[in-house]
């Protein structure tokens, strides 16, 4: 637990560094900071650790996980908002400081134990995520993000509330393991008042991940913020919201998968499809990734579907693999849109000639979200098919085949504009972070599609 | 070191080397490269032992904690698919040297990276290697085709790449599913063999199977993208589709499809075998109408394949047989008149045929080796096809007369129109424009001889060819009747 600590503590520390106007500080702090709390994660790997802080939270290998993949995810983010940020605000420390505030957050929902933790810890990342969605003051499309998130945020947030009342309600605690415990123990004599819970906590969780029907608010919300902001969003956060949903169904729920079941499969089949047929027309490759983030909810919505051992492993890989080729796909289309000042297909067009690493890059990038072979998403999609099929939902994996070929196809389309259409364009300027964040990430992208072995059997 | 790796794993290598390598020396360092795996399909042929039994096998353990193991093995109908691709690789190599290839050390890369896959796919032993084979074939030869094909090419590849990718995801579908049923939750070949599943299963698995493999080769009414994406591709790529890749369906269709889900086949596969035959027919009729080359030799492709599908699926000795001997010919047959398609095309700058004719006279050695490559495609005795097509009618003469009758006919009916292409070509009067145009040269020639002596060579002499799968054709007939007895 001494990465949050340590993570409060960065963020702070930040802040202060902006006060004292060392620009340049920031970012090799946060970086060091941010490293030194991956290392101080994963030393708490297989510690066998118990619930802490009077059983409001547990690190365990769950936690150490997800933590991981979210420090990650925000190292690399930062590393390409270098360049980026600093010509959008002039409140640099403030976006470092928030978005690591975001990250503590992240770390609550990822560890919790108790569910006022996951309430607390789901606030505090919402709260700081309502900033900096609105962080360009002066951009229309910004304010409008910011407000729309802020306010479908607080509703959810209420559905969120409502359900752990009754929860409380009904087994008079918010710790997971008393939870687990009642529903357990009368099996028979369950009171309605714990199902109504679950099924508002459902549609709390589903406003966060942005699952259908409850995904109205993603497409303006990724669209209008600043990219980087939504790289973080579709991330790290998403993966946050995924961790938690699991780990409350995983830890509390799992006996009653009868009954809540049913309700996920609709979700996740809704989800799948109205991610996926959107995203067919769109002509904004910023749009196009948005409504394609919400397909992915769908996918990764299958290990809860299929809650069994290997659903923690499958949310890990897809999570890390969905991550890195977003950050990637994120950072082309921040080079691209300051170059061509649009983020259309059409702004792709003949990339590969001027600039054959990045169209290679982002090639892979768009193979891996697509689920190609030889690339960490298609193992991570195998192993969510794999999951499901295991509990015999073979209806629910055909309709998964038959998005996955909708998705080759608008995946496919900025592959082709930038390989086989030409357009007159000069050679776009990246810088050394830039190339490094993309290279990086194409590489784990490529390692763990041939070789899955190192993240796939951690659990 | 195994030496199964080497050959798979040396057009990968090679893929790398001609990436970095300076665009001067790519095509001199490819046609080299391409010889290796050749010798090394020579050097397996030789060492091969003609038996039913698997040789050569290399077992690595690679994704250990979902059974996923880099299995692969050779045996006769391997083999077969071996030597057919690295000779056509290399062929199809030498004929490109004449091409103003754009980017040609990107070009040969992928035609490497592309065999590497081909040879994965006709080795692997493991459903999910087989898979990933599959794919990794598909994907350089749509950059080739997207990347240097005609005008329309953007769209028709795309259709083609997602058509591919849909049949194949269910396909992995299936492979999933049949790999949680075995008992050591395994992706083995050989376990999936010994899986007893119940009827409806097996129909569903057929029919998944199946929509890859019909998809690939294709087989009517899963063919619409196939005339298109062979006519807008670069002729590289043609041959690479048309040579090569759709033998991988033929192929699944052996070893993979009716073995795993032999009970779905014995309900099954009537229908498919009628959509074979169907396909033959329809394909025929339309290249009878056509006037454009390429597209012609397209549509007269798909009835060959539609040949050897029914063969395969009316499942006797003959019939298996000549399906194998059919591919290697159909294989060389389709790439040499595909190649001459796009001699002729070069000189003329038209795929009309109309615009051609009297091309024989001032081009001896072309309308040489042009009838040659023809009379092998039409079945002519003493050619590599009548072998071939032989055997096959055999085949499904034993299963049924009517279709063989049907089939029969087509195939002769097939004849006409080749030939009437032929003549349309190459003899009647002299054109202005055809009166200058250059007979082969170079590598040409080179092409079109090695492509005349296997034509001929293998219609005289097939057996050898036939020794090779024999052994592994019979002993999967067996074991895939045993099991339907049992039933």
């Amino acid at each position: 637990m001494n990465a949050l600590i340590l993570l409060s503590i960065l963020a702070i520390l930040v802040l202060y560094l902006g006060l004292y106007k060392a620009k340049n500080a920031l970012l090799p702090v946060s970086l060091l900071g941010l490293g030194a709390g991956l290392i101080l994660a994963l030393l708490e790997w297989n510690s066998g650790a118990a619930p802490i802080y009077d059983g409001m939270m547990h690190f365990d290998n769950f936690a150490v996980a997800f933590t991981s993949i979210g420090i990650i995810s925000t190292m690399l983010i930062l590393l390409i908002s270098k360049d980026y940020f600093e010509h959008i605000s002039d409140n640099v420390a403030e976006y470092y400081a928030i978005l690591l505030f975001a990250l503590v957050g992240i770390l609550v929902m990822v560890s919790f134990n108790n569910l006022s933790m996951l309430f607390i810890g789901i606030e505090i990342m919402s709260v700081s995520l309502y900033i900096l969605a609105g962080i360009r003051k002066n951009d229309y499309k910004s304010n409008e993000a910011a407000l729309k998130y802020f306010l479908t945020g607080a509703f959810s947030t209420g559905f969120l509330l409502m359900g752990i009342t009754f929860i409380y309600g009904s087994t008079g605690s918010f710790d997971l393991g008393l939870i687990k415990n009642y529903v357990i123990s009368n099996p028979a004599e369950i009171s309605p008042l714990l199902y109504t819970g679950l099924i508002l906590m459902i549609i709390g969780l589903s406003f966060k991940v942005g699952a259908a029907p409850f995904h109205f608010w993603t497409p303006d919300v990724y669209e209008g913020s600043p990219t980087i902001i939504t790289a973080f969003m579709s991330t790290a956060v998403k993966t946050a919201g995924f961790a938690a949903f699991l780990r409350l169904f995983m830890i509390c729920f799992a006996p009653l998968h009868d009954f809540w079941m049913p309700v996920l499969l609709v979700i996740s089949v809704l989800t799948l499809f109205i991610g996926n047929v959107t995203a067919l027309y769109q002509h904004s490759f910023k749009r196009m990734l948005a409504f394609s983030s919400i397909s992915h909810a769908g996918y990764l919505m299958f290990a809860i579907i299929a809650l069994g051992p290997d659903s923690v492993n499958s949310v890990v890989l897809y999570a890390a693999a969905y991550s890195i080729a977003s950050i990637i796909a994120f950072a082309v289309l921040i080079l691209v849109k300051r170059q061509t000042g649009s983020d259309n297909f059409e702004s792709f067009n003949g990339l590969a000639r001027q600039n054959p690493f990045i169209a290679f890059t982002l090639t892979i990038a768009m193979l891996s979200l697509a689920g190609i072979p030889l690339t960490a998403g298609f193992i991570g999609k195998f192993m969510m098919f794999s999951t499901v099929l295991s509990e015999y939902h073979v209806w629910l994996v055909v309709m998964a085949v038959i998005n996955a070929v909708i998705g080759i196809y608008y995946y496919l389309k900025v592959v082709v504009a930038m390989y086989f259409k030409s357009a007159e364009r000069s050679e776009i300027q990246s810088s050394p972070y830039f190339n490094f964040v993309i290279g990086f990430s194409a590489m784990l992208t490529l390692i763990f599609g041939v070789y899955p072995s190192f993240i796939s059997n951690l659990f | 070191m195994e030496i199964l790796l080497l050959q798979i794993f040396i057009p990968l290598i090679a893929a790398l080397i001609i990436l970095l390598s300076g665009k001067s020396i790519a095509k001199s360092l490819s046609g080299i490269f391409s010889l290796v795996p050749l010798l090394i399909t020579i050097y397996l042929y030789v060492n091969f032992i003609p038996d039913a039994s698997t040789q050569f096998l290399v077992d690595i353990p690679w994704i250990p904690q979902f059974g996923i193991h880099f299995k692969a093995g050779v045996d006769g109908i391997s083999l077969l698919l071996l030597i057919l691709t690295n000779l056509l690789i290399s062929i199809i190599i030498l004929s490109s040297f004449k091409h103003d290839i754009k980017n040609l050390n990107a070009f040969y890369a992928l035609i490497f990276f592309m065999q590497s896959g081909l040879l994965l796919v006709f080795t692997a032993l493991d459903g999910f290697l087989f898979y990933i084979g599959w794919e990794i074939a598909l994907i350089p030869v749509y950059f080739i085709c997207a990347l240097w094909g005609a005008e329309n090419r953007i769209k028709v590849n795309l259709k083609f790449f997602i058509y591919t990718i849909a049949g194949s995801l269910f396909m992995l579908l299936a492979i999933v599913y049949l790999h949680l049923q075995t008992p050591g939750n395994s992706y083995d070949l050989l376990e999936f063999y010994k899986l007893d599943l119940d009827n409806v299963t097996q129909s569903w698995i057929f029919w998944a199977f199946f929509l890859a493999f019909a998809i690939k080769m294709p087989v009517f009414p899963f063919h619409t993208w196939q005339p298109d994406t062979y006519t807008e591709a670069p002729t590289a790529g043609t041959m690479l589709l048309s040579g090569i890749m759709l033998k991988m369906g033929i192929y699944g269709v052996i070893r993979w499809l009716i073995p795993v889900a032999p009970i779905g086949f014995n309900y099954w596969g009537e229908t498919a075998l009628i959509l074979s035959v169907v396909g033959i027919i329809y394909a025929s009729i339309i290249a009878f109408t056509q006037n454009d080359i390429k597209r012609l030799i397209a549509y007269s492709s798909i009835a060959h394949v539609g040949l050897i599908s029914a063969g395969i699926f009316v499942w006797n000795l003959q019939g298996l047989q000549g399906a194998m001997i059919q591919m290697l010919n159909h294989g060389i047959n389709v790439v040499g008149m595909f190649f001459i398609a796009d001699i002729l095309i070069r000189r003329m700058n038209t795929r009309d045929m109309n615009q051609m004719g009297g091309i024989a006279k001032p081009t001896p050695l072309l309308a040489c080796t042009f009838l040659v490559v023809l009379l092998g495609t039409v079945a002519l005795p003493l050619t590599n096809g009548f072998v071939g097509e032989f055997l096959l009618l055999i085949g499904i003469y034993n299963h049924g007369i009517w279709l063989a009758i049907a089939s029969g006919l087509t195939i002769i009916f097939g004849a006409v129109y080749m030939l009437s292409m032929y003549q349309k070509v190459m003899l009647g009067p002299v054109h202005s424009s055809t009166a200058v145009i250059n007979d082969l040269d170079g590598t040409e020639k080179a092409v079109l001889f090695v492509i005349s002596i296997l034509v001929i060579f293998i219609g005289i002499y097939p057996q050898p060819i036939l020794n090779i799968s024999e052994a592994a054709v019979v002993n999967l007939l067996e074991q895939v009747n045993q099991k339907i007895l049992v039933k």
